[in-house]
C-alpha cells in the first residue's frame, strides 16, 4: 500500500538546505514536487514523462518524499483517485503525457468541477496515430476547456518552480482549480541543465499548507457530484468562470513574490525578450522560446528589430495582458508546432481572437514550424521571421 | 417452500433515510439500506452513475447521512481508493471507505479500476448492487446479465452467459469476497459487518431484483430474490483470500423455473431453454461445491505475512 520504505532512513539535514544538482528537466520536476510535500501521488508510466514519477518513487524509498503513493493501472484511476484524495482536503500530485493524459480527459472536467486543486506536470508529446513521441503542445492544448489552469515552460528550473508556484496559485481560495505545468518531450524533459533546488525552509515559506473550505469529511458530512438543476449548472459554471479571472493577477503576484524570496522570476503571464524598439515579435511557448532567443540575439546584432513574446498562461487566456504588451507593435509571427487539422495553428487562433477588437491591432502571421518535432534552428527562425516582415499575413496558419 | 414470513432483528444505524427517489419495492434500495446502515455513520461512501446515484442524490439533497461523491461510471475503485489513502495521511484510519456501484459500473466498465484496487489490496470495502443490467440507462446489457435474458440490446434474449464476478475477484486473492441478496438481509448485513471489520479490499455483490428492468410485481422483489438462492441460480457463499470458501446458502431443490416464471425479462423463454437454464445452474452448483471443498483442503487460508 504506501511506499515502502528503507530502514532508518535519517534524513541527512543537508538535503533539505538549498541544493545546485545537475538535472534532466523532468527530474527537476520531481525535486519541486518534493519540496511541496504532497500527501498522496498517483503514478503510471508514459514516455516521455516516466522520469518524474520515478524519481519520486525512489525519492519516497529514501524518505526524501513522505507520502502515500499509489502504483495505478492506468492514468484515469490516477486522476480519479487525486480528486478524492484532494477532495478530503490533503495535497495531491500526478504527472502524465500524450495518451496518457487523453485517457484522463473526462476525469480533467471532474477535477476542475470538483474544484480540486490538483497539479499535474504534462511532458508534451506527440498524439498517435501514427506512433510517436515527438514534441508538440497539442495533448495539453486539446485539453484547453477543461476547466484547468495552464502553464507553459521552456526549462527545467522554470518548471520546478511553477510547480511550486502552480499549487499556489491553484489552492489559492479565490481560484481552487487544477492545474497543468507543460514542458516538451526530449528538449526539456531529457535534457540535463544545472538545476537549483530551493530550500525546504523557503518553500515552505511560500507555499502555505493546503486548508479547503470544504472537504469530504464524516463530521461535516457534505457531499460531491451528484445531479443538480440546470439553474445550479448555469452558477456552477460561471463560478468556476469568475474563479479563473482571478489567475492572472495571482500569477503575476506569485511570480514577484516567488523572484523576491528565491532571487528568480519568469515575468508572470508572458514575458518579453528584447522587445525594445521592436517591428515584430515573435508569438511562442514552451522549449521553442530558448531558441528563438538566441535566434533574435543573432537578429539583433544585423539590426532587424525584433523580439520575442513569451506566453507563459495559457489558460485562463490572458487577453488583457497579450492586448497590452502588443500595443503599437505593426505585426506578430506565431511559430508553433501545434496543428488543428481544419483549423490551423492552436496559438495562432487563439491569439486571434485575443486581438479582436482591438484598436490598431498588429497583423499576426501564423507559421506551422516543427510540426511533429521537426528542429527548428536558429537560423530557420531568423528566416521565417524575415519572411514574415516581407509578407502580408494570410488568414490561415502557414505550413513553414 | 419458500418462507414468506419472517422477522429480523438486524442492529441497524440511522445513516439511510427514507423519501429517496428508487422506484416503491427497488432492491436496491433495500440492500443500499441494510449496507449504510451497517456500516455505520463513520463512513464516506463513493457512487458512480447508476440507480444508486438516484437513490443518494440529487444535489442538494441526500438520503444518506454521510459524505458522498458521485465519480464517473469506470472511476469508483479509483475515487474510492483515493479517499483512503488520504484519510491514512490525516490519520482518520478508523474512518471506512465505502464504493457502491451498479453491475454495469463493476463488471464492465468500471472493472479495470476495480482489479488494479484489488491487484494493490486498497482498503475500502466495495459493494457492488448487481440487478443484471444497465437500469439507470433503460435496462440493457450488461457482463452481469443472464443467459438467455431479454434486455433492451438482447431482445432475442442475450447469447452468452452471465461473467462470474465472485470468481474473477477471489483470484485476486483479496482478504473478503462474498455474494448477498436482498431475500436475505440478515446475511447480508452480516457480511457488510464482517466486511467493514476487516483490512484491505473487500467486495461484496447483492443480487438486488429491479422490478421495472425485470419485469417483477411491485410486492415480490424479495420474493423473486428468495428464490434465486432457492433454485441456485444465487449461491450464497464466501471466498477469504481467494481459498477459503464458505457455502452459506445452495439450491433448496426449486427448480429454476419457479424463478424465472415471475420475471418478464423470461417470458420468452422455451421449455428447451428452461432446461438449458436448469442444466447450466446445476453444473455451476457442482462446480461451486468442488471448487470450495479442494481449495480448502489444499490451502492455508490466512494471509501470507
Ligand atoms: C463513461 C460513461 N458511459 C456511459 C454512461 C451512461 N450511464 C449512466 S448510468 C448507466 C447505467 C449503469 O448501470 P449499472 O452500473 O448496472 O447501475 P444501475 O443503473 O443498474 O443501478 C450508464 C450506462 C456514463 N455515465 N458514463
Ligand atoms: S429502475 Fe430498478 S434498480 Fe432502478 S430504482 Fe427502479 S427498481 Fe430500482
Ligand atoms: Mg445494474
Amino acid at each position: 500500500m504506501s511506499a515502502v520504505k528503507l530502514e532508518n532512513p535519517a534524513l541527512d539535514p543537508a538535503l533539505l538546505q538549498e541544493r545546485r544538482m545537475l538535472l534532466k528537466g523532468n527530474h527537476a520536476v520531481s525535486y519541486g514536487v518534493m519540496r511541496c510535500r504532497p500527501e498522496v501521488i498517483a503514478m503510471y508510466p508514459i514516455t516521455p514523462q516516466t522520469p518524474i514519477v520515478e524519481k519520486i518513487a525512489d525519492l519516497a524509498l529514501t524518505g526524501e518524499i513522505d507520502a502515500e503513493i499509489m502504483t495505478c493501472e492506468s492514468e484515469h484511476s490516477a486522476m480519479s483517485a487525486c480528486i478524492t484524495a484532494s477532495l478530503t482536503g490533503v495535497r495531491v500530485f500526478t504527472a502524465s503525457a500524450s495518451q496518457g493524459l487523453f485517457l484522463m480527459h473526462e476525469m480533467l472536467h471532474y477535477a476542475s468541477g470538483a474544484r480540486t486543486p490538483i497539479v499535474m506536470p504534462i511532458v508534451n508529446r506527440t498524439l498517435g496515430s501514427p506512433w510517436g513521441f515527438w514534441p508538440d503542445q497539442t495533448d495539453s492544448l486539446a485539453q484547453r476547456d477543461t476547466g484547468w489552469i495552464q502553464f507553459y515552460t521552456e526549462g527545467g528550473q522554470e518548471s520546478l518552480d511553477m510547480v511550486i508556484q502552480a499549487y499556489k496559485i491553484a489552492e489559492n481560495p479565490d481560484v481552487m482549480l487544477p492545474a497543468m505545468v507543460c514542458h516538451e518531450a526530449f528538449y526539456v524533459s531529457h535534457a540535463l541543465e544545472p538545476i537549483t533546488v530551493p530550500s525546504q525552509a523557503d518553500v515552505d515559506a511560500y507555499l502555505p499548507p493546503f486548508n479547503p473550505e470544504h472537504r469530504l469529511d464524516v463530521d461535516r458530512k457534505e457531499s460531491w457530484g451528484n445531479v443538480v438543476t440546470q439553474e445550479m449548472f448555469y452558477r456552477h459554471r460561471r463560478d468556476m468562470g469568475i474563479s479563473m479571472s482571478h489567475v492572472p493577477d495571482l500569477v503575476t503576484k506569485a511570480d514577484v513574490e516567488f523572484a523576491e524570496r528565491f532571487g528568480r522570476g519568469y515575468g508572470g503571464i508572458l514575458e518579453k525578450y528584447r522587445c525594445e524598439d521592436a517591428e515584430m515579435y515573435i508569438v511562442a511557448f514552451g522549449a521553442m522560446c530558448g531558441t528563438i532567443r538566441e535566434a533574435v540575439d543573432q537578429m539583433r546584432e544585423k539590426n532587424l528589430p525584433v523580439g520575442l513574446l513569451k506566453i507563459r498562461l495559457f489558460r485562463p487566456f490572458p487577453v488583457q495582458a497579450i492586448q497590452e504588451a502588443v500595443a503599437g507593435i505593426p505585426r506578430l509571427v506565431v511559430m508553433e508546432r501545434n496543428y488543428s487539422p481544419g483549423l490551423g495553428g492552436i496559438l495562432h487562433q487563439e491569439l486571434k481572437a485575443a486581438l479582436f477588437g482591438m484598436e490598431n491591432a498588429p497583423l499576426v502571421h501564423g507559421y506551422l514550424a516543427g510540426v511533429g518535432g521537426v528542429n527548428v534552428s536558429v537560423d530557420r527562425i531568423e528566416e521565417l521571421t524575415r519572411k514574415a516582415l516581407a509578407e502580408t499575413p494570410v488568414v490561415e496558419s502557414v505550413w513553414v | 417452500m419458500i418462507e414468506t414470513k419472517k422477522h429480523y432483528d438486524i442492529p441497524e444505524e440511522d445513516v439511510f433515510l427514507s423519501g429517496h427517489f428508487a422506484c416503491p419495492g427497488c432492491g436496491e434500495a433495500l440492500a443500499v439500506r441494510y449496507v449504510l446502515n451497517t456500516m455505520g455513520p463513520d463512513t464516506i461512501a463513493v457512487v458512480p452513475p447508476s440507480c444508486i446515484s438516484i437513490i443518494s442524490g440529487a444535489q442538494p439533497y441526500s438520503s444518506m447521512k454521510i459524505p458522498v461523491y458521485q465519480t464517473t461510471l469506470e472511476a469508483s475503485a479509483a475515487s474510492a481508493a483515493g479517499i483512503k489513502r488520504a484519510l491514512i495521511r490525516q490519520g482518520k484510519d478508523h474512518v471506512n471507505v465505502l464504493a457502491l456501484a451498479g453491475d454495469g459500473g463493476t463488471y464492465d466498465i468500471g472493472f479495470q479500476a476495480l482489479s488494479g484496487a484489488a491487484e494493490r489490496n486498497e482498503d475500502f470495502v466495495y459493494v457492488c448492487l448487481d440487478n443484471e443490467g444497465y437500469m439507470n440507462t433503460g435496462a440493457q446489457k450488461s457482463g452481469a446479465s443472464p443467459h438467455l435474458v431479454n434486455t433492451a440490446f438482447t431482445p432475442g434474449g442475450k447469447p452468452t452467459v452471465k461473467k462470474n464476478v465472485v470468481e474473477i475477484m477471489a483470484a485476486h486473492g483479496i482478504p473478503y469476497v462474498a455474494t448477498a441478496t436482498t431475500g436475505f438481509p440478515d446475511d447480508l448485513a452480516r457480511k457488510v459487518a464482517k466486511a467493514r471489520d476487516m483490512k484491505g479490499l473487500r467486495f461484496i455483490v447483492v443480487l438486488t431484483p429491479c422490478l421495472a428492468g425485470w419485469g417483477v410485481k411491485d410486492d415480490e422483489g424479495v420474493k423473486v430474490s428468495r428464490l434465486a438462492v432457492d433454485t441456485g441460480m444465487w449461491p450464497l457463499y464466501e471466498v477469504e483470500y481467494g481459498t477459503k470458501y464458505t457455502i452459506n446458502r445452495g439450491p433448496q431443490g426449486v427448480p429454476v423455473m419457479e424463478y424465472l416464471k415471475l420475471q418478464s425479462r423470461y417470458r420468452h423463454l422455451t421449455p428447451e431453454m428452461a432446461d438449458e437454464l436448469q442444466r447450466e445452474t446445476d453444473r455451476a452448483w457442482e462446480l461451486l461445491q468442488a471448487r470450495a471443498t479442494c481449495v480448502v483442503s489444499v490451502s492455508n487460508a490466512e494471509p501470507i505475512p
